[in-house]
């Protein structure tokens, strides 16, 4: 269904894709669980990590997922690339690919950029975030995370609160959720609110604490504080008093079905107050476990259908 | 047809299309040692070369008051002799290319410079605007007499507009002493920092920094606050923006001294154009919504907008063809801008004499060039437009060094067939 397609943005996917993507992941995960947790899937392919922004859960992810398929996975750091002598993005990635891969996973500060090196490059290239634009695998392990707990999507009312402006994790949860019929609200201060969101079929409430008790899911986004290029709130302190979660904003009665999510890293005493890491309906590390399944299941669909 | 270096021409038969007089009639027009010698239903002249006109637009020469030419300084986006062969070909007789070269034309030597090496080329004739400032660094005025010594027709700090009102403000008492429009690049810097596009549902989508509308307003409207402080001809350049727009005419009912410019593209492409990550849409001001298009339109057609320019901005492969964020904005628009245009009079949105004057009568008039009207006795600038020719924009064969048209593969309706400056022809379709 999707071998030798690009993965740059959920925007790009249809329903079925998405679906086919997690039912791909529900096997993998099988795979997570046994004793040898190593399949010859991708046996003699090479896929190559492009990490042009740092990340430690992302690169981790997929290389444990591409050698958990037997794949042969390369790490290009830019650090110790040409890159430092100037060369472009254009030349870097088509001289890796000159080398034979078979992908390439893509993480890069520019929104667009992996849309740029798709057309550039012949291989499949799977975006691992691009800028603020999307994080796709992001919004598909976030997919699965939900269903796996919930049984499904459809019909599910997910908050995703924060600085939804500069995360390519919501812009990615949203195109998912939304296509797979939940209903997506977003929160947060109005000036990390980007114009317009409605139009991805979203609608917007002033605080994420007057719909807790009515969501059953809610997405906590980082501060990213590196993104930022002018002042878009007054201090961390004020921040976490009005628009982070803490235990005292989740009354009685809510936490037993409310789940809780964020893509990591969270900033403590910012977006989550600490005492969070034991609400019982912490999802983080299900996340990132999951992230694994969900890399495997998107390298082999797109290297070997 | 014709032959080269010939002044004297007897142009038969065309449809002679002049906004100063109204005239939109079928004419002969006689061309004498230069200059327009006679205009009438019939002329009969021995000893002149016959230009059959038929089926043709004889219209007052074309006129871009916002090129980029890149010399001196970054000759291999555009050098001045192929910037004027291109114009020639978009059918402009007469230019006006921004200040933003390296060095910055901001002093009398550079502004001779861009006129002597124009001299040399047979093409459309030059007038440099000069910089506000020295460097367009903001700071302090450049010698705005020296370069209108030199041949200077306006200044403008276009790209780097000049963010401190009080410079500004002095730079429009100061410029008026001599009898120049001080023209702006309307651009709040702070509020379009690190934007890429318009900032809207586009931008929200693609992750994207947007660009919002309100950092042109802001400066739309400061600088119309100028105007009335200082009484200085402030010209707005490329306008993208219905509230722009609405400034304006508020401006031009209280009787201030504003005139104001829209680009091909901005009357055609809408932010949507984005969504195919072409980084030729990449342009500043960016590409907005089809609601500050019809406005756009709109005041061009009832005259708020008093004309077209194209900002045509030639950049090479280097600063295109990379990452959206790292590309350069600009728009390779010289060769495209009529066709562009007559589209609009095709659809019905603009009437011919209307198009015309926004193309040749207002531009001259905005900064006090000769032409803009086929009056007898005036310099023979002539643009002769076969307005049924269809023709596809093929970046390959385009005469500008830049090939960064967002245009590509659309197939137009009217082209330049003649380009004639003094009587001079030069530049002909095959």
């Amino acid at each position: 269904m999707l071998k030798g397609r690009d993965l740059i943005a959920l925007a790009d996917l249809s329903k079925e894709e998405i679906l086919y993507i997690l039912d791909t992941a529900e096997s993998m995960k099988e795979v997570l669980t046994r004793d040898i947790k190593k399949v010859p899937t991708l046996r003699g392919k090479t896929v190559v990590n492009l990490f042009f922004e740092p990340s430690t859960r992302t690169r981790t992810s997929f290389e444990m997922a591409g050698k958990r398929l037997s794949a042969d996975v390369i790490n290009f750091s830019p650090a110790t690339s040409s890159l430092v002598k100037g060369e472009t993005l254009k030349d870097t990635a088509k001289n890796i690919e000159a080398m034979g891969v078979d992908a390439a996973v893509v993480r890069h500060k520019a929104s667009g950029a992996c849309r740029y090196l798709s057309k550039v490059l012949s291989a499949p290239v799977i975006n691992a975030g691009d800028g603020i634009h999307e994080h796709p695998t992001q919004g598909l392990l976030d997919l699965f995370t939900i269903r796996e707990k919930k049984g499904g999507i459809e019909g599910l009312r997910v908050a995703i609160a924060g600085d939804i402006y500069h995360s390519r994790v919501a812009r990615s949860d949203i195109h998912g959720l939304v296509k797979l019929g939940a209903q997506v609200m977003v929160a947060g201060p109005p000036t990390m609110i980007p114009p317009e969101i409605e139009s991805m079929g979203v609608c917007v409430v002033p605080s994420v604490d007057e719909i807790l008790g009515e969501v059953d899911v809610v997405i906590m986004l980082r501060i990213q504080m590196e993104r930022q290029t002018s002042p878009l709130f007054p201090s961390m302190r004020e921040y976490s008093r009005y628009f982070g979660l803490s235990m005292e904003k989740i009354k009685d009665g809510m936490a037993k079905d409310l789940l809780l999510m964020h893509p990591g890293p969270v900033n403590w005493g910012v977006e989550l107050s600490p005492e969070m890491a034991y609400y019982s309906n912490n999802l983080i590390l299900n996340q990132v476990t999951n992230g694994v399944a969900v890399r495997m299941a998107v390298l082999y669909a797109v290297i070997a259908g | 047809m014709t032959k080269e270096n010939r002044r004297d021409w007897l142009i038969k038969g065309g449809l002679v299309i002049d906004p100063p007089s109204g005239t939109m009639e079928v004419r002969d027009v006689l061309v004498e040692r230069g200059r327009i010698s006679g205009i009438a239903p019939q002329i009969s002249k021995e000893g002149v070369s016959i230009i059959d006109a038929r089926g043709m637009w004889v219209v007052p020469g074309l006129i871009d008051i916002h090129v980029h030419f890149r010399d001196p300084g970054y000759e291999y986006k555009e050098t001045i002799e192929t910037g004027l062969k291109a114009a020639a070909s978009g059918g402009f007789t007469q230019v006006c290319c921004m200040p933003n070269t390296s060095p910055v034309n901001d002093t009398g030597a550079i502004t001779l410079y861009m006129r002597e090496k124009a001299k040399k080329v047979k093409g459309p004739l030059l007038y440099p605007v000069g910089a506000i400032t020295k460097g367009q660094k903001g700071e302090t005025l450049a010698e705005i007499g020296d370069m209108v010594e030199n041949g200077a027709v306006a200044i403008s700090d276009d790209g780097h507009p000049v963010m401190n009102s009080e410079t500004m403000r002095r730079a429009m008492e100061y410029a008026s002493h001599f009898g120049i429009p001080v023209m702006d690049h309307c651009e709040d810097k702070n509020l379009s920092a690190d934007g890429l596009i318009h900032e809207g549902l586009v931008s929200t989508a693609l992750g994207f920094k947007g660009i919002p509308s309100a950092s042109e307003e802001v400066m739309v409207a400061r600088d119309i606050c100028l105007a009335r402080l200082t009484g200085t001809r402030v010209h707005l350049q490329h306008l993208s923006s219905k509230g722009s727009v609405e400034l304006v005419r508020w401006a031009k009912n209280m009787g201030l001294p504003v005139t104001c410019e829209v680009t091909p593209h901005h009357l055609t492409l809408t932010h949507h154009a984005v969504e195919t990550y072409d980084t030729n849409t990449k342009v500043n001001p960016p590409l907005r919504t089809e609601e500050d298009r019809q406005a756009l339109i709109e005041g061009l057609t009832e005259g708020v907008v008093d004309c077209v320019a194209s900002d045509h901005a030639p950049h090479s492969l280097k600063e295109k063809d990379v990452e959206y964020d790292l590309a350069a904005f600009g728009i390779s628009g010289v060769e495209t801008a009529l066709g562009i245009v007559l589209r609009l009079v095709q659809e019905g949105k603009l009437s011919p004499l209307r198009a015309i004057e926004a193309m040749s009568t207002s531009p001259a008039r905005i900064v006090g060039l000769d032409g803009g009207g086929l009056g007898v006795g005036q310099p023979a600038h002539i643009t002769i437009i076969d307005p049924e020719k269809t023709w596809e924009v093929k970046p390959e064969e385009m005469l500008s060094k830049g090939k960064n048209t967002p245009f590509a593969g659309w197939k137009l309706k009217g082209k330049a067939i003649i380009t004639m400056v003094n009587g001079e022809v030069v530049w002909e379709a095959r």
